[in-house]
């Protein structure tokens, strides 16, 4: 698989590659800036793009809005964007673009666990998605309660939901939580019911349940 | 000996320095008598209008026309002759564009000037006279019995020695006053040419406030871009060192496993170190300037600090226009801080922030709109400025872009929070 990596401090550069070739993949391309990342995207048509949130010129939040346009323009590429620190809107506005390519939002100390990184990595190239367990709690957090549907919940619902937000999956869920899984299937299916989401939408209502879950989008 | 002997002396003393004789007595004089020259001008353009009233409009209009010329030559007269610095009226731009010489024609100060020129300067004229006259008087009065030695002993009518003993003591009563009279005159004059002459302090004290109050804004704007600037550089310097340090840790951590247990404790333990470390700085940046308030405003910056509460937080913010980068600062600090006082002491279930931009209330001296922030929590209240060190630093903040905060806060809550803060800043 091949990846392209837009991270503007060449030692983190450097690093990246080698985690990246770690998970088996070929950097096809590494860049410092946005317009450097849009061009090999175009060039290279990537299976991922992983990309650091500030970025030259203006140093805010340019690899957000990069990322947002990889996912216009080339729906095949995934994206995971890395950033210092995880800010919720950001992790809203990515997930609100639908294309069957997988996107991660993570923070950047996330890489310094490599395994779990690798794991994310392949998991967003997979299609599937990574979100920050950093973000998912501040969600969880903000969606407590309330008239909120996702107050319908059970707390053991919501961890569920919580770990599928990260992008894990069944069995990942249930290892993580120390269940069967089947036992991760009933919740999974309750949550369902809960939010909605009626049966023949099939697997894609995990990402719909996900969806819910950031921000009210269908 | 020295203590009963220094009474007498000090009256000595005080009595010499006050003497017709003294410095004290030739300066008052001089310069009281220094106004006649300086009036003379204006003397003579008055007693033209009075004698002749047709063309007698035409001196009143060269007066007008020498007037910043008379108002130097007063200054310099107070100057030199009294040690007195009537302070300078402020001009701004050029001199002699039409624009500028309209101004000046409207401005108060002009007319004040042209007060003292016209009004004060004849009557100094006067009393300088006055003076003068004193002296020639008492002089000459003193002098009496010499003036007679000098005339033909016929001349002198019979009990002339009585009338000319009262002369004589008048004149040196005279001598003596003439001193005090300059002094007097003096003074009136100093008192007269320091509120005409001199610019106006109310308005003096009125601009020095708004010069205050930009140099104020001035330092916090320049705070807040080194704080910026701070957050900036730890951002793209150390922060990430300290990740590609800790990925490098990692990589060694998953690739070199056949180490032997010593070696991969040490790796593990730098690894979780360099972890924390970034723990660590990742608060302090953020405490510093959250780079999603440069980009986003506060609605997004603000989103980002209620969902990192340790409770559900309500947040609404209504901002049709960004209020300016440092008053969304200290509305984040505000926001951020008031947030981190109800996790510490309020017990609270849950929060309600609510930011509103609304126009200024009526006769708001700088009409500029009020951003006003509501924190609500259902803690246990009693929440006392006076005490808690959280409420003090919100205050100050608050106090330093002008803002106003009102705490209430009964003891079993609800407490309420209320911040205005002036957006035009």
């Amino acid at each position: 698989m091949r990846a392209v990596i837009a991270e503007d401090s060449v030692l983190l550069r450097i690093g990246l590659v080698k985690v990246l070739e770690m998970a088996g993949f070929e950097v096809v391309a590494e860049t410092g800036d946005a317009e450097g990342l849009l061009a090999a995207v175009e060039e290279h048509r990537p299976e991922l793009a992983l990309v650091d949130v500030r970025m030259p010129p203006g140093f805010t939040d340019e690899g957000v809005r990069t990322a947002l346009m990889i996912r216009q323009e080339s729906p095949g590429t995934a994206v995971l964007l890395l950033s210092q620190y995880v800010e919720e809107r950001y992790a809203a506005d990515l997930l609100a673009t639908q294309t069957r390519a997988g996107v991660g939002y993570l923070l950047k100390q996330r890489v310094a666990d490599v395994e779990e990184f690798i794991d994310a990595v392949r998991r967003v190239a997979a299609g599937g998605t990574a979100l920050d367990p950093q973000v998912v709690a501040q969600l969880l957090l903000r969606r407590g309660g309330g008239s909120d549907p996702l107050g319908r919940l059970t707390p053991r619902e919501r961890e569920v939901l919580a770990l599928m937000a990260e992008g894990r999956s069944n069995a990942g869920i249930a290892a993580e939580l120390v269940v069967s899984e089947s036992a991760v299937a009933k919740h999974i299916n309750s949550i369902f019911a809960k939010l909605d989401l009626p049966p023949a939408d099939g697997d894609h209502r995990r990402v719909l349940a996900v969806l819910r879950f950031l921000d009210g989008t269908p | 000996m020295a203590i009963r002997g220094g009474a007498p002396r000090r009256t000595y003393t005080w009595i010499t320095a006050h003497a017709p004789w003294s410095a004290w007595a030739w300066r008052n004089t001089t310069f009281t008598a220094a106004a006649i020259p300086a009036a003379l001008p204006v003397l003579l353009g008055l007693t033209a209008t009075v004698m002749a009233p047709g063309p007698g409009t035409i001196p009143p209009l060269l007066i007008l026309l020498i007037g910043p010329l008379l108002t130097r030559l007063q200054r310099s007269r107070f100057r030199t002759l009294l040690g007195l610095d009537v302070p300078e009226v402020e001009r701004e731009g050029s001199r002699f564009t039409p624009f500028a010489v309209a101004r000046r024609l409207r401005s108060e100060a002009t007319w004040r000037q042209y007060g003292y020129h016209l009004l004060v300067s004849p009557l100094a004229a006067v009393a300088g006279g006055l003076v003068v006259l004193a002296w020639a008087f008492g002089t000459a009065a003193t002098c009496v019995y010499g003036w007679i030695w000098i005339l033909p002993a016929d001349t002198r009518t019979p009990g002339w020695t009585d009338d000319y003993d009262t002369v004589t003591v008048g004149g040196v009563l005279l001598l003596l006053a003439a001193p005090w009279l300059a002094a007097l005159f003096a003074r009136l004059d100093s008192v007269a040419a320091a509120a005409l002459l001199g610019p106006n302090r109310a308005r003096e004290l009125e601009r020095r406030v708004e010069d205050l109050a930009e140099s104020r804004a001035g330092v916090l704007d320049a705070a807040d871009l080194e704080r910026r600037r701070i957050e900036r550089d730890l951002h793209d310097g150390a922060q990430q060192r300290l990740v590609a340090l800790a990925m490098n840790l990692g990589i060694a951590r998953a690739t070199l496993t056949d180490l032997p247990p010593e070696a991969k404790a040490v790796i593990d333990e730098a690894h979780r170190e360099a972890k924390e470390a970034i723990e660590e700085l990742n608060n302090l940046v953020r405490g510093l300037h959250p780079a999603v308030l440069e980009d986003r405003g506060l609605d997004a910056a603000l989103s980002g600090v209620a969902a990192r509460a340790p409770f559900p937080v309500e947040l609404t913010v209504d901002i049709e226009q960004r209020p300016g980068a440092t008053v969304e600062a200290v509305a984040y600090f505000v926001v951020s801080e008031a947030l981190a006082n109800v996790a510490k002491h309020a017990r609270a279930e849950r929060c309600r922030v609510h930011v509103v931009r609304a126009p200024a209330p009526d006769g708001s001296a700088r009409g500029a709109d009020l951003l006003r922030i509501t924190v609500t929590d259902d803690g246990v209240g009693g929440a006392d400025p006076a005490r808690g060190t959280g409420l003090v630093g919100l205050r100050k903040r608050v106090g330093s872009v002008d803002g106003t905060i009102m705490i209430e806060s009964p003891l079993g809550g609800p407490t309420v929070i209320t911040v205005e803060l002036p957006c035009g800043l």
